[in-house]
């Protein structure tokens, strides 16, 4: 036998030793495990009250999961925990890392992919697009001539108390009237499996990278996967975003200077940041490599100084410029507002843009859908209470114990109380403080989130997730990158899914749909028929040649595997 | 030196740098197969085997991604596959081995002796990085270790040759599939210059860019006219220009291919790509046989029969 033909089958599982002891690449199992391992991984998988995206509540499998599931189930355990190996060595080595309290750790990424049908998806890009666009028709309204507020479709105390409502930011006008370059809306499914919004990002959202490298590993630990489905390809992003980075430069700038403007090495996303910067083959900069001079903003290299004319940010607006705002900030550059109300930068997102993720805010979002595009909203909001509506402080005082609290500028799951989960205790002190602020809170019932399979210490069991889809805006058409991040929270029965929080990622594949119209250029006609023995010869030192007819002779008498 | 020592240094050069660009081909092919869904397998396979010169299988057969993987990345005999180029580099050190330094030897063989347990073809990628890898090693052994007389020459001069042709043939895979080929991106993905593209173009990328970097960048290392330009300058340092005419048809070759190249305008090769990149094969073919004719005159063929190898 060849021995690459050998190799091959020696690489299925392990080999069982005759005294009963599987040696496999990465584990020594015993026969006991390696019995239980031959066992279907679903075997035992408990039916949740959540809704299960890959199995209903009779056992079977839904139609997108099918496929998957049954790849799944001809892998045995062993098998699942080494391909969660290679994707977890895998992302040491690409350093795809997180900061966790002050670590560096490796993004978890869960073996078992999250799927969804096309025509799934089609109910969820265009919601997320009109959404997006709302959002965008809103902050354009509410830097400018508010008609939203003097309509009464939203009160003003909520736009003006809101801590990103920026005053400095009014009066700047995009050039081609985007703020929200980059979006990220949360979504969850409830029991009943609709699709819900349970936040808007549209200041800096975070995570593209980790959709990017989670398909890049995935390809690569199950490639008989990908091999069968129609996956949509995510590889697009970056062009696309440099595409809608360089439509929104000032006017009169040919060949736009684009910049990500990162906060530096120590930045929980900084990962990211180099991510898109090398995609997009960009300059990745510090606040400390730009300044302001004449009304422009420069960067400085070894060639002297160089105009940037749209900064892609990554820093909060607090930081980014301490003339306008955080005086002590050294992550921005001083007087970058200023040229961006001269109009001869860029800032994408723009600033100010968190008045529209304000968690309050969120609650009139699908007025301002109704209001601003004519449009009933694709894509329904959680229920909210709004503690300042009269009786609502009581009612959520009341049934505290069985809400969902959060913060209303909060991101990350920071401050976030889990009503059921919550101590007597901590119960008691939110109460004081939901008096003490009720502009600061907003109160939700507990959404069971739907649960996909997870790979933990017991085996595959369900854990919730949530959907952050990513939208990018060029001013034409607002481009929905098919799936997103799913985020999976790790613990059992744990509803916080944020990585910041403990949670880990999916994969999400999107099946099927058109096949796209590829660029034609002048140069890519047809397919070509590929021309036989028209091939140049790939040349090989005599002597080789010569050895190799004499070891295949030797193949052929001796059979063996020496070589 | 030795004729056949120095011919052994050349194709150590050769089939190091096959097995890595082999191993980029292969592996940006595989991972195109996988993430796009509206690849043409059977197409895309096709055409890769035939730019590699391997026959073509009979057209009833559904060609996917493991037999192209067999063909050019497992088979340990074909020296032109990427295990059968580093057991060829491997053996060829073996002859060499005097002149070889005990580093480069160590590092060959160590990769020899490594090369059943990686080939496993459940994870491909694994096996492509591993040979990568290997090569860089190799690489960084010979610009750290080697003096830079004759045998570091003809080692680059086998690299460069090698390099130049590989390139060849990847543009080629390019234009005959057409639009189910890979794109411009995963060709400058697969060698290395994705990003050095991007980096120096921005966002300003474009098809005719692209192979304009991949053909005639003079600062990227794996460009066809970088590769052929190095290739000159080995020949040159092998054996300065004496006379004042005529010039080794090696170089003659290798310079006439690269000045068609850079002197033409950037389209008319595009244009005509596939017919263009078998121009470079050839010379490169040309140049390989005109340098053993010149440095590694062989006597009589010998043919040891037996357990000599």
């Amino acid at each position: 036998m060849l021995p690459a033909v050998q190799a091959r089958r020696g690489a299925r599982l392990g080999v069982l030793r005759r005294d009963g002891v599987v040696v496999s690449r990465n584990a020594t199992l015993t026969r006991a495990d390696y019995i239980r391992a031959m066992a279907d991984l679903f075997d035992d998988y408990p039916a949740g009250t959540a809704w299960d995206e890959m199995i209903g509540p009779g056992g079977e499998v839904r139609t997108a999961y099918r496929h998957v599931h049954s790849a799944l189930a001809q892998l045995s355990a062993g098998e699942l925990r080494a391909r969660a190996d290679t994707l977890a060595r895998s992302y040491l080595k690409q350093g795809v890392t997180f900061d966790f309290a002050g670590e560096e750790r490796p993004f978890p990424l869960d073996v078992v992919p999250r799927v969804m049908g096309g025509d799934e998806w089609e109910h969820v890009a265009p919601g997320v697009s009109q959404r997006v666009r709302a959002l965008e028709a809103f902050l354009a309204d509410v830097y400018g001539p508010q008609k939203a507020v003097a309509d009464g479709v939203v009160p003003r105390s909520v736009v003006v108390s809101s801590t990103h409502f920026h005053r400095a930011a009014r009066g700047i006008e995009p050039p081609n009237g985007v703020r929200v370059h980059v979006s990220g809306i949360d979504l969850v499914r409830d029991s009943l499996g609709g699709w819900r919004v349970l936040e808007d990002n549209v200041r800096v959202p975070s995570g593209v990278s980790y959709v990017l490298s989670n398909r890049r590993a995935m390809a690569q630990t199950f490639p008989e996967l990908f091999a069968a489905l129609r996956i949509r390809p995510v590889v697009d992003y970056s062009r696309r975003l440099l595409s809608a980075l360089t439509a929104a430069a000032p006017h009169g700038v040919d060949d736009p200077t684009v910049v990500v403007l990162t906060p530096g090495v120590f930045n929980s996303a900084y990962f990211e940041h180099t991510l898109l910067a090398r995609t997009m083959g960009v300059e990745l900069v510090e606040g400390r490599d730009l300044y302001v001079s004449g009304g422009r903003v420069w960067m400085r290299t070894t060639q002297g100084r160089r105009r940037v004319d749209v900064i892609y940010r990554r820093v909060d607006d607090e930081f980014i410029d301490p003339v306008t705002f955080r005086s002590d900030s050294l992550l921005g550059c001083p007087g970058l507002m200023t040229c961006a109300r001269l109009g001869n930068v860029t800032i994408a997102n723009a600033i100010g843009n968190g008045v529209a993720d304000d968690k309050l805010l969120y609650t009139y979002v699908p007025d301002l859908i109704r209001y601003h595009l004519g449009e009933e909203p694709i894509l329904p909001n959680v229920d909210t209470w709004r503690l300042e509506d009269p009786g609502a402080l009581e009612e959520v005082l009341d049934r505290l114990d069985e809400l969902v609290v959060k913060p209303v500028d909060g991101s990350g799951g920071k401050g976030l109380v889990v009503g059921p989960r919550a101590t007597r205790a901590e119960l008691d002190v939110l109460r004081g403080r939901l008096r003490e602020d009720p502009r600061g809170w907003i109160a939700q019932p507990v959404v069971q989130l739907s649960t996909v399979p997870t790979l933990v210490e017991d085996g595959l069991r369900p854990r919730h997730v949530d959907l952050r889809p990513f939208a990018v805006n060029d001013g034409d058409s607002v481009y929905v990158l098919p799936g997103g991040l799913t985020r999976v929270a790790l613990p059992e029965g744990q509803l916080v899914v944020n990585s910041s929080q403990g949670g880990g990622s999916k994969d999400t594949w999107v099946l099927g749909g058109r096949v796209p119209r590829r660029a034609q250029t002048q140069h890519q006609s047809l397919p070509q028929a590929v021309p036989k023995d028209a091939s140049v010869p790939i040349d090989s030192h005599p002597s080789d040649v010569r050895g190799q007819v004499m070891q295949q002779q030797q193949q052929r008498t001796t059979g063996g595997s020496t070589c | 030196m030795l004729s056949r020592i120095a011919e052994s240094l050349f194709w150590i050069g050769r089939y190091v740098e096959r097995a890595d660009d082999t191993a980029r081909l292969l592996d940006v092919h595989v991972q195109i197969l996988l993430e796009d869904p509206w690849a043409e397998e059977d197409l895309a396979c096709r055409s890769l085997l035939s730019v590699m010169d391997r026959p073509d299988p009979p057209a009833d057969l559904d060609v996917g991604r493991e037999h192209v993987l067999d063909v050019l990345g497992y088979d340990r005999f074909s020296p032109s596959s990427i295990a059968g180029a580093l057991v060829a580099a491997r053996e060829n050190a073996r002859r060499a081995r005097e002149i070889v330094s005990t580093e480069l030897w160590e590092c060959l063989n160590a990769s020899w002796n490594q090369l059943p347990s990686q080939m496993r073809p459940a994870r491909p990628h694994d096996y492509f990085t591993w040979v990568r890898e290997r090569a860089a090693i190799v690489t960084g052994i010979i610009e750290s270790t080697t003096s830079r007389d004759d045998t570091w020459h003809f080692m680059v001069l086998g690299r460069s040759i090698e390099r130049a042709d590989m390139t060849a043939r990847l543009l080629t895979t390019r234009a005959l599939a057409g639009s189910a080929g890979p794109s411009w991106a995963t060709l400058l993905r697969s060698c290395g210059a994705h990003e050095a593209f991007l980096r120096t173009y921005r966002g300003n990328t474009s098809d005719e860019r692209a192979a304009g970097f991949l053909l005639l960048d003079r600062l990227f290392p794996r460009s066809v006219v970088y590769s052929l330009n190095q290739a000159e300058a080995s020949l040159a340092a092998l054996e300065p220009i004496a006379d004042r005419t005529t010039i080794d048809d090696a170089r003659r070759h290798i310079g006439l291919v690269r000045t068609n190249l850079e002197y033409r305008p950037l389209l008319e090769i595009v244009d005509a790509l596939p017919r263009e990149m078998e121009l470079v094969q050839r010379a490169c073919s040309a140049a390989s046989d005109a340098i053993r004719a010149r440095y590694f005159p062989s006597g009589a063929e010998l043919t040891w029969v037996g357990e000599a190898l």
